[in-house]
């Protein structure tokens, strides 16, 4: 727990419990700037609370959490994200009854700062509406950019969401299984947005997908029963014994094993 | 340069040809029903209100059931001002309608916390402790006998206010049109287009940095002295303020006349205050019993239709055939 200033993000101790339910149990977890690392752990493990203590939707009953050095624990979700500390949500949470350049646009403009811009009309701000744009052509969704998005589909939801991140210019970045929902053949475009990101984003990542862990990480945490069981590079992690025994079972390690020899 | 679709949020600054054919046909009115003029300032003063209302309800999505506290606060102010030897009309508006929006002010940041049920329920309360309030502060609201010999004097020293209402009529319609490009103005805006944000997803807001709570309350502000100034535009034109002007019913109507006219467009207002209030006005003289009767069958249809207001409910009636071929 030292030189906390060069961390991007460090939480110590944190503890929740809802009731008789410890879902969070002492968990300290450290971003390096730059960092790639993966969260797994089985369903129920407290991934998502995780996050959400992360960015302060709930807050924890001990613990503290710093973001670049700077004591965040208090602090709102608002504010946490002003300050660079931006997440996606497992399942999409979008404006839904706005087509996706409107909910790209809005977070352009938070990120701009011009919430309170009330004369100007948002149509003519032209530097908003090309950012926006060119958030709608990275992640390739010109072909929906005037559709509800609660009218498109699932995957292009998803995509939203990543733009949505992405357009509030991250300093962390929380990804809750991004790929979940998201077609195989639009995972590259995911992908790709995550590969250019630029390079001193610390990511945190909660995924399933091993293939995916593996192709984005270069350190991986494990989460079970609310608790952290070890973290390390992805292949000290994944044969690990105790892993392997709660989390992947024997078809999962294969399936690693698989996609390592496959790398 | 981006071209956005006429329909885009994003759009909302650009002038509708049914925003100005509405404007110039409440100008023609003015010629062509001289005997009406009283009833069309009231209804112009309600399209005022309910414009207001649609910025609080159909832009921010918060359902106040209290609105008229604000237009009764107007109305009131006006009334005091004159009484007190302020006579001049366009000041004494503005006036109320700084007041009202600092009364929005001090109670939003404690009432915007509340959504939905918890909040129709406070802010009702809230209009009937206010009705009771104003009912036994006789010396200040002239209880039940209203404030009378109220006057002011001539609108910019020129225009007298005559017997007909003709000089009020124009005069209000003035205000709307300048209420009208404010509302216009502040919906179109990045602020405007993020409040929709806020209506939509409170939650996802917050976590793309942005605290809800001051946006909710400067809209909430903007909604009160708008509808402080219609209800001090409704004192000069009757020259009386009455308790009716902070009564629940007010607050009640003002969201019955919004759905009807469709929330969240700023068309709610121009279409449904005039429905609502000219067939309140002619069928109460039909029948003054039964005109609710045909306000109900109205609200129901609307409502059964979905939230598109009277003009919504017309377009999906001439739009379904081509929708079963397709």
């Amino acid at each position: 727990m030292s030189t906390g200033a060069t961390l991007a993000l460090q939480a110590s101790g944190l503890c929740k419990h809802f009731g008789a339910l410890h879902v969070t149990q002492d968990v300290s977890l450290s971003l390096q700037v730059g960092a790639r690392t993966a969260l797994i752990g089985p369903n129920g493990a407290g991934k998502t609370t995780l996050v959400n203590l992360l960015t302060g939707v709930i807050r924890p009953d001990r613990g503290q959490l710093f973001l670049f050095g700077e004591e965040v624990t208090a602090t709102s979700a608002a504010a946490r994200t002003r300050k660079g500390l931006v997440r996606t949500f497992q399942i999409s949470s979008l404006f839904a009854q706005l087509t996706v350049f409107e909910n790209i646009y809005i977070a352009v403009a938070q990120a701009a700062g011009r919430g309170f811009s009330i004369w100007r009309p948002a149509g003519r701000q032209r530097d908003l509406l090309e950012r926006t744009e060119q958030l709608v052509e990275q992640l390739k969704l010109q072909s929906d950019r005037h559709q509800k998005v609660s009218e498109i589909a699932y995957g292009r939801q998803r995509l939203v969401e990543i733009a949505l991140a992405l357009a509030l210019m991250p300093r962390v970045l929380l990804l809750d299984e991004p790929a979940a929902g998201i077609p195989s053949n639009e995972l590259d475009l995911l992908h790709g947005a995550i590969d250019t990101l630029p390079r001193e984003i610390a990511v945190l990542m909660i995924e399933h997908d091993m293939e995916m862990v593996r192709r984005f990480a270069s350190d991986v945490s494990v989460l079970v029963g609310g608790a952290m069981l070890m973290s390390g590079t992805p292949g000290a992690v994944m044969s690990h014994p105790e892993v392997q025994s709660v989390y992947l079972g024997t078809a999962g390690k294969k399936r690693f094993d698989g996609a390592l020899a496959h790398a | 340069m981006i071209t956005l679709p006429r329909d885009s949020i994003l759009s909302r600054h650009q002038w509708r040809v049914g925003e100005l054919l509405w404007l110039a046909a409440a100008l023609a009115s003015y010629f062509v029903f001289p005997q009406y003029l009283a009833l069309g300032t009231t209804v112009l003063i309600m399209v005022v209100l309910v414009m207001s209302f649609d910025l609080l309800l159909g832009f921010a999505g918060v359902l106040s059931l209290g609105h008229a506290v604000f237009f009764g606060l107007g109305a009131y102010m006006a009334g005091w001002l004159s009484l007190a030897g302020w006579t001049e009309p366009v000041s004494a508006v503005i006036v109320a309608g700084i007041a009202a929006a600092a009364l929005a002010a001090v109670i939003g940041p404690f009432l915007l916390r509340l959504t939905g049920l918890p909040l129709m329920m406070v802010t009702l309360a809230l209009g009937v402790l206010v009705f009771e309030a104003a009912h036994k502060a006789t010396t200040l609201t002239g209880g039940d006998d209203g404030l009378a010999g109220i006057q002011f004097a001539a609108i910019l020293g020129v225009f007298e206010w005559g017997l007909g209402g003709a000089t009020a009529y124009l005069y209000v319609l003035a205000w709307l049109c300048g209420i009208f490009v404010l509302v216009k103005r502040v919906v179109a805006s990045p602020f405007g287009v993020m409040l929709q944000g806020v209506r939509e997803n409170p939650a996802r807001m917050r976590l793309i940095g942005n605290p809800v709570l001051p946006h909710l309350t400067l809209a909430y502000v903007i909604s009160g002295a708008v509808a402080g100034v219609a209800g001090a535009l409704f004192t000069q034109a009757n020259a009386f303020v009455g308790l009716g002007v902070v009564a629940v019913d007010t607050s009640i109507d003002v969201l019955v006349m919004l759905v009807l006219g469709g929330i969240g467009g700023l068309h709610g207002a121009l279409i449904g205050a005039p429905v609502y209030m000219l067939l309140k006005h002619f069928s109460s003289q039909w029948n003054p019993f039964y005109w609710m009767l045909i306000i109900g069958v109205l609200l129901m249809a609307v409502v059964l239709m979905g939230r598109g207001g009277l003009l919504g409910t017309l377009a999906s009636w001439t739009r379904r055939p081509r929708k079963g071929q397709a």
